[in-house]
């Protein structure tokens, strides 16, 4: 019983593994393909060593499996963001249908701060709220 | 059976990666694709486990998984602090 739970929940896992590598193919922009690769970093690794965990029924097995998870979901979300803000800096296009980017304009460039509160107010960084 | 149909799912997303890998027109998307194989290359690590049944592999997808986060970081830093100027499309 444990073997088929395992089996279907690693299948699951390869299923969102395929399903973003299908979106990193066909997606148009690059932060539209970070987004459909974040999904198997997290839900692929996690559906596939859950299923791995079920099929040994075995605890050193299982804590190694937890132990991946755990890594993946720590790490993955930090690299994507150190990639779409270092890719955001270089200035790729964004799709020409994007509609907003709100970030478009508040980063400062040189020293790749992002200015805000009221350190920046005082500066003439961005205009403030309440001055006219 | 159902290891056939997983393995061609991993595979499948690892040559999908590889077109990417090879058309993306900057640094980052290549760098997405890589990270996408390497993550693919992990769970198939997990997937060869459960197939062998010998555990000690999961190991070796925990260094996969390691080596992947400090190569993408390495790419981001390299990226962040000017890079390779590349074509702009």
């Amino acid at each position: 019983m444990a073997e088929v739970i395992g089996q279907g929940l690693m299948l699951v896992g390869a299923l969102f593994i395929f399903l973003a590598a299908l979106g990193v193919v066909r997606m148009p922009d690059l932060f539209m393909r970070m987004h459909a690769n974040t999904k198997s970093g997290t839900l692929g690794i996690g559906f596939i060593m859950l299923g791995a965990a079920f099929c040994f029924s075995d605890s050193t097995a299982t804590l190694r499996a937890v132990a991946v998870i755990l890594f993946m979901l720590l790490t993955a979300p930090i690299s994507s963001h150190l990639l779409a803000r270092a890719a955001y800096f270089s200035g790729i296009p964004l799709w020409e249908k994007t509609l907003s980017d709100d970030l478009r304009g508040q980063y400062d460039m040189v020293t790749h701060g992002l200015p805000g509160g009221h350190d920046a107010e005082a500066q003439g960084a961005v205009p403030s709220r309440d001055v006219k | 059976m159902i290891f056939v149909i997983l393995f061609t799912l991993m595979i499948a997303a690892m040559l999908l990666a590889l077109v990417r890998l090879i058309l993306g027109p900057s640094l980052p998307d290549r760098v997405v694709a890589l990270d996408l194989i390497a993550v693919s290359a992990v769970g198939m690590t997990g997937i060869y486990a459960v197939f062998t049944d010998q555990p000690i592999y999961l190991d070796e997808a925990m260094v996969l998984a390691l080596i992947a986060f400090l190569g993408t970081s390495a790419y981001a830093h390299f990226i962040e602090k000017g890079g390779v100027p590349w074509r702009k499309s």
